[in-house]
């Protein structure tokens, strides 16, 4: 049968740990959604959580406090690393709870 | 896109098949395609995609396909709702069960154990989370455990490629292109 553990944890280890141009914090933060400064705190929080609701705006003020386009896009992609792992991680423990994991 | 490094990054082995790829295809390069292949040593989900739509599984692959267009719609994710309703439509060789499951899922002419595991991912896409409530309606229609791991799995690809899709701001591809999206899809697969 499928099975993505290994491929989704590698993803979010790659994402978080692995080589970037934002810092290992920045990359950490915008996974957690957790201990950013504004604006990449609106910007990540968001894509996290109301993904609609970026605009051009966003993306400028962030640019505008000095990231790199780079550092943005590795900022997206942690922030929704990090919700798809929150939410998978959740439903598979509500599985096991319903079915005592088999 | 909002970043110009994905329409314009790429390196220049990258930059080389993307001109293959329109000169072949007659299509311009979609934006799916040029965020796939901008550094995919970082961001790259193309494995994990594959395992979970194309990786053995009792869903069929136009089932799973169903399901991305299934949670894109409740993500509102235009670009892949129609991506992903073309691909599963052409897999059942039926548009129509795809169209009548968007738009009434109670109504929808499927099984029910792919009728109840939809509620989950629905619910899951909404609400970010769920409980062993919300799970054992699919398990009384029949879903299994591993069925319904293998639909998470595809909850997850789908809401990390739905929000990439919505941040960066995927543009939504002319209809010839999205049909022969589809096609590669089903023939090439994801990975």
């Amino acid at each position: 049968m499928s099975d993505i553990t290994s491929l989704y944890r590698a993803l979010a280890e790659r994402v978080r740990e692995g080589d970037g141009t934002a810092s290992v914090t920045l990359r950490r933060s915008a996974f957690t959604n957790a201990g950013l400064e504004e604006p990449s705190r609106t910007l990540v929080d968001k894509v996290a959580r109301d993904v609609h609701e970026v605009i051009d705006a966003d993306i400028a003020a962030v640019r505008a406090a000095g990231l790199s386009e780079d550092q943005i896009f590795e900022l997206i992609v942690c922030a929704a690393v990090g919700q798809a792992t929150r939410q998978y991680e959740n439903a598979i423990a509500a599985l096991d709870a319903a079915t005592n994991g088999s | 896109m909002r970043l110009s490094i994905l329409d314009r990054g790429h390196d220049i082995r990258t930059k080389a098949l993307f001109l293959i790829m329109r000169l072949v295809s007659r299509h311009q390069v979609v934006d799916a395609v040029k965020l796939a292949f901008y550094r995919p040593d970082f961001a790259g989900t193309g494995r994990l995609t594959q395992e979970a739509m194309r990786g053995q599984s009792d869903w069929s692959v136009a089932d799973r396909e169903l399901m991305a267009a299934f949670i894109s719609k409740v993500n509102n994710t235009e670009f892949c709702v129609i991506a992903h309703s073309a691909t599963a439509g052409m897999a059942y060789k039926d548009d129509a069960k795809v169209t009548a499951t968007l738009a009434d899922l109670d109504t929808a002419p499927i099984e029910e154990p792919l009728r109840a595991v939809l509620r989950i991912l629905g619910k899951l896409t909404l609400e970010n989370g769920l409980d062993a409530d919300d799970i054992r309606p699919a398990l009384v229609a029949g879903a299994s455990y591993q069925q319904i791991k293998d639909a998470l799995a595809v909850s997850f690809a789908f809401n990390l490629t739905d929000r990439l899709a919505e941040a960066f701001g995927f543009a939504v591809d002319d209809p010839a292109a999205i049909r022969a999206g589809a096609k590669y899809l089903l023939s090439r697969g994801y990975g």
